[in-house]
């Protein structure tokens, strides 16, 4: 049976889809799994592959054409199968339910909603059904497999609340998200959901109505560079891999300093905070027409050496379109660096929901008065933009002291 | 928009395809002086005369294989049975010469028929005379079968089959002959293999046809009460059955109940789950669960035959099941 090939979502975001290039001719024989052509999304290009085998019957549509997603841009079936009531359909029928083999790409479903006044299972049930014991079969709805598997959630961790245990789909809603790109390399510890008090209700509500949907403040420091700078030059001692840049250092002491400051490191999610036990810091990176923030995830865990090259790596890429949505998704918090482009001082916009921004300047020569006396220096202005309603005055400049002790004093890093 | 009874809105059906095209004749027990036993032929009989309406004797086997000659031949027989019970005595006409002459002449021979009539139970007419035989037609490759729910299904349905150019099974409601609903004016016909969707619902989807379309909306009210949300699903054709529908619902609710008439043991309903289990198991949250007529010969008594039948709290005790409710 023939099978219909439709734009998939292929970031979050996606609505519309540009196919770029077809890697797959009418007539060539496809194998699941194959790219049959790059599609421009919203953030980067993608590669759209077959989701079953047959031969290419048809492109729908031509090389550069924008259509939404879910609709068709070609055909994979039999050779000399008959297309035609799939092709009439196209546009003006319905969408059709999904085949199995797009399911992947579909977008989990709505929440389902729980009627008021109905108890939550976990407080109607007297006693809460044991979770699986070890080796134990799990027992999951399909639905709730599913889900599981696109949220990186780990089942036998999950008191199921259906009829014998069993897992479904209203006792993942309770869960919150892993956390993006998890890996077993590093502890995961998730992330604590902190209910707001009144008093912090009253900072939301009344800061927002003063200044926008964020209220930001703006928090500027001068560090000073100088054993940064000479750490960085007694680096390249190492070789060429010892090459890292200022930026490198930056992240990496951010991301320490984070994990002494839980409270910058959270996200706004409009009736709770969301403090994360991990440290993924988003680092903004000018691409042709814009600007997209890959991440480094778990930062505070990297090596310079690792921080280093993965900035590379993500920065190239970026520019290339070639990220993942996985890969610029997912920071607890940001840094924007604009130091390069001789920027003294900047104030950068926050990304949401993250609680905070910094914005790095230029490393620039100047007379400093150290104890009494002028002398040159080398001086860095940050900014930190912060989401009041997370971020409070006192935390955010806490947070800096403590980036500043460890720019200013670089062995402290690896202390 | 007009408004009319099921019967009216299938008398139009026919009177129409009768006007449209002279190979269309009505045939059956009392179709034509007594204006047929549910009234459904009134007044055709004086419009088209006794060539095109014809009384028959009380032999369905007789009636039917004549009607499957005619259309063998180049005409467009609509034969009436009185109940599908009674087509029980046809059964050997439909299932071995209507539904398989195409087949078996290599294509070279169609029959374009209809055989139409109530199925389902009424009220009281006991164990022989209550009886919902959807799931027997539909078993049989080369049958079409149709069963509207509404006045406007019924009348833009019978026009289609009639149109049809193979064997088509119409089973009406007995019990739906006197419901009155909207039907559009004019020549329309409604697409067989093609469902609807009843009333519209995120939280489950119900799967119903003919009679139990009322019931299953009923149900749908009852659970709206208790903000649940459910969408009904009329299928009107239960083969070919448009499977696109049922699926594309259950995607989104992730949650299914079929509502039947008939009796548990192979009936439409399992066909339903079959489709469902396969084509959308990583959607489910729930097995599906079907409500169905009790797995008994229909009881006499009153009290007993209400007891025996789907009915919508059986239907909303289903949802709850499948919402993991209560």
């Amino acid at each position: 049976m023939a099978t219909k090939i439709v734009m998939e979502a292929l970031s979050p975001t996606m609505e519309e889809g540009r196919l770029v290039e077809w890697k797959k001719q009418e007539g060539e024989s496809v194998t699941t799994g194959d790219v049959l052509a790059e599609v421009e999304t919203d953030k980067a290009v993608m590669e759209l592959v077959a989701r079953a085998d047959g031969v290419l019957l048809k492109q729908v549509i031509a090389a550069g054409t924008t259509v939404p997603v879910a609709d068709l841009v070609g055909i994979i079936g039999e050779p000399g199968e008959d297309i035609a009531a799939l092709l009439d359909g196209a546009g003006a029928k319905p969408p059709t339910p999904p085949e199995p083999a797009t399911t992947a790409a579909a977008p989990a479903p709505a929440p389902m909603q729980q009627a008021e006044g109905s108890p939550a299972p976990e407080t109607s049930a007297p006693v809460s059904p044991p979770m699986a014991a070890p080796g134990q079969r799990i027992k999951a709805s399909p639905l709730a497999r599913r889900i599981a598997t696109e949220r990186g959630l780990d089942l036998a961790a999950i008191r199921g609340s259906g009829p014998e245990g069993r897992i479904v789909k209203r006792d993942l809603d309770r869960q919150p998200a892993a956390a993006p790109g998890a890996t077993a390399a590093y502890p995961s510890a998730g992330f604590t959901d902190v209910p707001l008090t009144m008093i912090r209700k009253a900072i939301a509500t009344r800061l927002a109505q003063s200044i926008g949907p964020i209220p930001t403040f703006y928090l500027t420091t001068e560090v000073e560079m100088d054993r940064a700078w000479e750490a960085r030059e007694a680096l390249k001692a190492v070789g060429p891999e010892g090459k890292v840049s200022f930026n490198d250092i930056i992240l990496k002491a951010t991301a320490l300093a984070l994990r002494q400051h839980p409270a910058c490191n959270a996200w706004w999610q409009g009736d709770h905070i969301r403090l994360w036990h991990e440290v993924h810091v988003g680092v903004a990176v000018a691409v042709e027409d814009g600007l997209i923030t890959p991440v480094i995830r778990h930062a505070d865990h990297k090596s310079l050496r690792e921080i280093s090259s993965e900035t590379r790596d993500l920065a190239d890429r970026a520019r290339a379109r070639k990220l993942t949505p996985e890969e610029y998704t997912g920071a607890t918090f940001s840094v924007s660096n604009l130091g390069m482009f001789d920027i003294d001082q900047f104030t950068a916009v926050i990304n949401p929901p993250e609680g905070g921004i910094l914005a790095v300047g230029s490393i620039v020569e100047k007379p400093v008065i150290v104890a009494g006396q002028v002398s040159v220096g080398r001086r860095m202005r940050v900014t930190m933009s912060c989401d009041h309603r997370v971020i409070d005055g006192a935390t955010g400049a806490q947070f800096l002291q403590t980036l500043t002790l460890l720019l200013e004093n670089p062995l402290a890093m690896v202390w | 928009m007009q408004t009319l009874t099921y019967r009216d809105a299938l008398n139009q059906a026919l009177r129409e395809e009768m006007q449209r095209d002279d190979r269309v004749f009505l045939m059956g027990e009392e179709v034509a002086e007594y204006d047929g036993a549910y009234k459904v032929s009134r007044g055709l009989l004086k419009e088209f005369g006794p060539m095109r309406v014809v009384d028959t004797p009380i032999a369905e086997l007789g009636f039917a294989g004549v009607g499957v000659g005619a259309a063998m031949v180049g005409l467009r027989p609509v034969i009436e049975m009185m109940t599908f019970n009674f087509a029980l005595l046809a059964i050997d006409q439909i299932v071995n010469s209507a539904a398989k002459m195409r087949y078996m002449s290599g294509g070279q021979v169609g029959v374009p028929i209809v055989f139409r009539g109530p199925g389902g139970a009424a009220l009281q007419l006991a164990a022989q005379h209550s009886q919902a035989f959807e799931s027997w037609y539909a078993h049989i490759p080369g049958l079409k079968v149709v069963m509207p729910g509404t006045p406007a299904d019924a009348k833009g349905l019978l026009k289609s089959a009639i149109r049809d150019d193979d064997p088509v099974v119409f089973i009406e409601g007995e019990m739906l002959y006197n419901l009155k609903g909207d039907v559009p004016d004019g020549d329309y016909t409604i697409p067989i293999g093609v469902a609807d969707i009843k009333r519209a619902g995120d939280d489950v989807t119900l799967v119903c046809h003919s009679k139990t379309v009322g019931v299953a909306l009923k149900a749908a009210e009852q659970l709206a009460e208790e903000s649940i949300s459910a969408e009904v699903i009329d299928l009107r054709t239960i083969r070919p059955m448009d499977t696109e529908t049922v699926l594309r619902s259950v995607v989104k609710t992730n949650r299914c109940v079929v509502v039947e008439e008939g009796w548990p043991f192979a009936g439409v309903g399992a066909q339903v789950v079959d489709t469902v289990q396969r084509e959308a198991f990583d959607h489910l949250d729930a097995p599906l669960l079907r409500v169905t007529g009790a797995d008994v010969p229909m009881p006499y008594n009153k009290a007993l035959e209400r007891a025996a039948k789907a009915d919508p709290s059986q239907v909303v005790a289903a949802v709850k099941t499948v919402l993991y409710r209560e």
